[in-house]
Parts: C-alpha cells; sequence; structure tokens
C-alpha cells in the first residue's frame, strides 16, 4: 500500500510529516475496510452477532481471574483472526507494540511497588520484584491486549459503518449512532481538507520551517479547519431540512441473521459462558 | 399555467451584509413544467434564491409563495405543510460532500424517503430503482468518501430523485465535473425535465444552458438584469460582459487592439 511508502518517510520538516500523518490515517482506514470487503469467516456473520460476541469475549478476559483464561481468549481471537483472513503480524503487531508500550507504563511501577513475596531483586537499583505486582502487571497487559485485538477484529471484519449500527443492539440511541455516523463521515473530509492546505503551503516553502512558524501554522490551521467545520455544519443540517428531516432520525435496519449466524450465536455463546464459568472460578 | 413559485419583491441580507443584499427586491414566476436556468457570476445571489425556493431561508421582505400557499417559517413548522412541500421540492446542493452525510451510498439514497416515513419495502424498492436510473448500483455499499466528484453528484441527485418531486433545484450541478460526468448529469437533466418536471438550475456554465432551460435570468449582486430565452440571453455579449458571466477578450487586427465579449456555447465559439 501507498501508506507502507510513508512510514519510511517520517522525517522532513513539521509539514511533510503532518502531510505524512494525515496520508496514513486515511490510508489506514482504507486498510482496514478492505478485510471486511474480504471472504472471511467472521465477514460472513450478521455485524450485531460480531458486536455482542466481541463484546463478551472482551468482558469474559477483563472479569477472568486465571491467567490461562485470559490466555484462552487470546488464543481464541487469533484463530478468529487466522479464518478471517487477516494478515495477523502485519495487521496486529503495530497495535500490539503500541498497547505494551501505554499499558507496560502503567503496570510497570506495580511490579515494585505492591506488597507481598518478593521474587527477584533489580541488581544496583536493589528493587524488589514483588509477585502480587508481576501478576497485576502480566494480567493488565493481558487484558489489555486481548481487548484491543478484539476490537480491532471486529472492526477488520465489519464495515465501520456496520459496526455503529450494530451498536443500537445494546440500546444505544439512534440520534447517537446517527451522529457517530457523521462524525466518521466527516472525519475524512476534514482530514483531506487538512492534507490539501499543508500540501498547498508545502508547495510555496523552501527549506525547513522554524519551530516557531510551524506552531503558528499548525494553530491557524486548526482555526481554519474549525471554521470550516462550523461552515459545513450548518450545510448540512440545510440539507437534511431539505429531504425532510424535522429532529428526528428515521434510519433503515438493514440486517438480517442468516443460517451462518445461527450456527455462530451458540458458538460465541457457549464460548463466552465457558470462558466466564472457568475465569469466575 | 399553473405557477409553482411567485417571488414580489423579495429581500434576503446575510448577518453582517445587510447594506449590500444577497436578493434585492427579486420578482419572479415559475411556472409548472418550466425548465429555468438562473445564471450569474460567483456572489450574484443564485445560491441563496435556491435556498429561498426550497424553505431553507426566508425572505426578510417580499413574499415568497409555492403551489399557491406562502412559503415561510411559520408553515413550514407545521408537519401537515412541511412534509408534502419537502416531497414535491427538492434540493441538490452545490457541493455533493454537504449532502452526502450518511455512511453508504444506499442510506443516502434512503434518508429522504425515511423522514417522508414511506414504509420500509417500498424504500428498498425506489432506493433500488434510483440507483438504477443513475447507474450506481454497484456503488450502494460504498461509503461517500470513496466516491469521485462525478459518483457524488449522481448519488446526491438519485438521493432527491428517489422521492419522485415535482420541482427540483440544482445549485451548479455541473461544476469541477470532468466533461463525461457533466454530459451524464446534462443528459440526466435533460430527460427528466422532459417528463413535465419543474426544474430550476442556478449555474454559470452558459455552455449547458440551451440545453437544460427553456427560460433564462441573469442575476448581479442580488438583482435581476435580464429575464429571456437562453438564446437571447447568450447572444446579449454586452449584458454577459457587465454580469461577469464572460470575459473581454483583446486581440490584434491588422495592428490594431480589439476588445470583444469571450463565449464558449455548445461547440461555438463567439466574438
Amino acid at each position: 500500500m501507498g501508506g507502507e511508502a510513508h512510514h519510511g518517510k517520517r522525517r522532513g520538516n513539521f509539514i511533510q510529516r503532518t502531510i505524512d500523518a494525515l496520508t496514513e490515517t486515511l490510508e489506514r482506514s482504507l486498510y482496514a475496510e478492505q478485510f471486511s470487503e474480504q471472504r472471511g469467516l467472521l465477514q460472513q456473520l450478521d455485524p450485531r452477532v460480531k458486536f455482542v460476541s466481541m463484546l463478551g469475549l472482551i468482558i469474559t478476559a477483563a472479569a477472568a481471574r486465571h491467567v490461562w483464561v485470559v490466555a484462552a481468549v487470546a488464543l481464541c481471537a487469533l484463530f478468529f483472526a487466522f479464518i478471517s483472513r487477516i494478515p495477523i503480524i502485519k495487521s496486529f503487531g503495530p497495535i500490539w507494540l503500541g498497547m505494551f508500550i501505554f499499558s507496560g507504563l502503567i503496570a510497570f511501577p506495580a511490579i515494585f511497588i505492591t506488597p507481598g513475596p518478593t521474587l527477584a531483586t533489580v541488581p544496583w537499583l536493589q528493587w524488589n520484584v514483588s509477585a502480587y505486582g508481576l501478576q497485576s502487571a502480566v494480567f493488565l497487559l493481558l487484558r489489555s491486549e486481548v481487548s484491543i485485538t478484539l476490537s480491532f477484529l471486529l472492526i477488520m471484519t465489519t464495515p465501520w459503518m456496520h459496526v455503529l449500527k450494530s451498536m443500537r443492539v445494546i440500546g444505544i440511541p439512534t440520534l447517537v449512532v446517527v451522529i457517530l455516523g457523521m462524525t466518521y463521515r466527516y472525519i475524512f473530509l476534514m482530514l483531506q481538507s487538512a492534507s490539501d492546505m499543508f500540501e498547498a503551503r508545502q508547495s510555496r516553502m523552501i527549506g525547513k520551517l522554524p519551530d516557531k512558524e510551524a506552531r503558528r501554522l499548525a494553530a491557524a490551521t486548526v482555526g481554519v479547519l474549525l471554521s470550516k467545520s462550523f461552515q459545513l455544519g450548518n450545510d448540512v443540517f440545510l440539507a437534511m431540512q431539505s429531504r425532510g428531516y424535522r429532529g428526528e432520525v428515521y434510519t433503515l435496519d438493514e440486517f438480517a441473521l442468516r443460517r451462518s449466524d445461527y450456527v455462530a450465536i451458540p458458538f460465541m455463546l457457549l464460548i463466552v459462558c465457558t470462558g466466564l464459568w472457568f475465569g469466575l472460578q | 399555467m399553473d405557477t409553482i413559485f411567485h417571488l414580489h419583491n423579495v429581500v434576503y441580507a446575510y448577518a453582517n451584509t445587510a447594506d449590500s443584499p444577497a436578493l434585492n427586491g427579486i420578482s419572479m414566476q415559475i411556472q409548472r413544467g418550466q425548465r429555468v436556468a438562473i445564471m450569474g457570476a460567483n456572489g450574484s445571489g443564485k445560491s441563496t434564491l435556491l435556498r429561498i425556493l426550497d424553505g431553507l431561508y426566508f425572505a426578510q421582505s417580499g413574499t415568497v409563495e409555492a403551489f399557491g400557499h406562502t412559503l415561510d417559517e411559520a408553515h413550514l413548522m407545521d408537519e401537515e405543510y412541511a412534509l408534502p412541500f419537502r416531497k414535491r421540492v427538492a434540493f441538490v446542493f452545490q457541493n455533493p460532500d454537504v449532502q452526502l452525510f450518511n455512511p453508504t451510498v444506499f442510506d443516502e439514497v434512503a434518508f429522504g424517503p425515511l423522514q417522508l416515513r414511506w414504509d420500509t419495502a417500498t424504500i428498498r424498492q425506489k432506493v433500488n430503482d434510483a440507483l438504477d436510473i443513475l447507474e450506481i448500483s454497484h456503488l450502494k455499499e460504498r461509503a461517500p468518501h470513496r466516491l469521485s466528484g462525478g459518483e457524488k453528484k449522481r448519488v446526491a441527485i438519485a438521493s432527491v430523485l428517489v422521492i419522485d418531486p415535482e420541482v427540483i433545484l440544482l445549485d451548479e450541478p455541473t461544476a469541477a465535473l470532468d466533461p463525461k460526468s457533466q454530459s451524464r448529469v446534462v443528459d440526466f437533466l435533460v430527460g427528466w425535465a422532459n417528463t413535465g418536471k419543474t426544474v430550476v438550475v442556478a449555474t454559470h456554465d452558459l455552455d449547458t444552458v440551451p440545453d437544460i432551460a427553456d427560460d433564462a435570468y441573469v442575476f448581479k449582486q442580488g438583482h435581476i438584469i435580464a429575464h429571456d430565452t437562453p438564446r437571447a440571453i447568450l447572444a446579449n455579449h454586452e449584458m454577459l460582459l457587465s454580469a461577469n458571466l464572460v470575459h473581454a477578450h483583446y486581440h490584434l487586427h491588422d495592428g490594431q487592439t480589439h476588445s470583444h465579449a469571450h463565449i464558449h456555447v455548445g461547440h461555438q465559439h463567439d466574438h
């Protein structure tokens, strides 16, 4: 993908980096959408079934008192990714690394400050590694990684708008779902606008932008985008009014359960219930 | 003839521009089945007029009647009046991104019928029909941000065509489109108008006016400066020049510099 070329180009001045980041964001979303159109197992399921199943598995991992149950849920997630034809390392690697660093920063102090039996002592620093602290850190890291894997699995095998619509299953109001959908829709437009603005600036620039000027440019861009988003919001509201919108949103629920869903529902239910049963022992 | 819109001395000014209203004393009538071009340079008041006709903006003075009834905010607050009006009049915005606010093309086209509370089976049928007519059925699961400019415009047209309105208002329908997409939109408008529908098109694309209109108004700074047939309007180069719809063209003849209005209409290139 074009986006891969950008990974290696993350250098240069503020403008170049910003353009690269915006382009990468756009491309990453398209990358995820590609997989949702493939013929894999999860792609064949109704979005509502997937949404509730993934939510159930996340709750199972979060509630489990045993590491092996969380690890079993992780294995399930990897199995689902494999049979859904998602390249595991390429797709999840960067996410796992990011989550490891983020959760690790939070979990790391707990290894030393949690009271409990000492497993080892760090040479030079003389910090004691607590058994309970280590267990808590492993739990936190594993649960975080499993949750993010399941969430991305849902996103990568389901068009984002179907994910949003399926949120209605758990009682999220239609208006909230519609607002989230419109936000997603217009983020792309704003990203494109921001990218165009930075490119226009880049085309008229020679040399490196001083830091102060770069900050001023970023602030100006935010201001222009805010102003544009107000204008756009106003125009979109007029366009909605023009087509009969009167303050209440009506939407089509186009999902329909198929035979594969009727097979998947008891299977997923079995996994979640078994996980909860063993996890809560 | 049956009058659809009747405007009398309409004035509309945007906030902070009261001294130069976008529309300043506009009076006009649009009859059923007419194809009307509203021509003018940028900022002449074309888009504001369409928004007035669609009941999105309201005249600050003067009167606007639609289908024999006053078109004002009070009437549009009443659902008994508003829903039939929205069913009869449709508006295609200049910027399709404004109009395509739904997650997929199918949802977009279904939005209008859903607000008009049609039943689900009818909506599905009508949406599929509209997608077929505009030849965009293959895009129905596509997100709007993944469409080309021409595709977005066709989706925007399908999203209003689906309710089978009596009047369609189009703001610069061919702006920023490649020639093929332009010709598809023009062909559609011509075909649609031939079914007896009323079409009001705001444009500064003189090339398409003879094809899509049989009546034309020229706007300048919120005033109507000409009203005639498209042929007569396009023949009046001085007036078009003063309305900034054509530009002066300088060239040499026998060592002397001449200036003419420069105009392209269809395949002709007039001086």
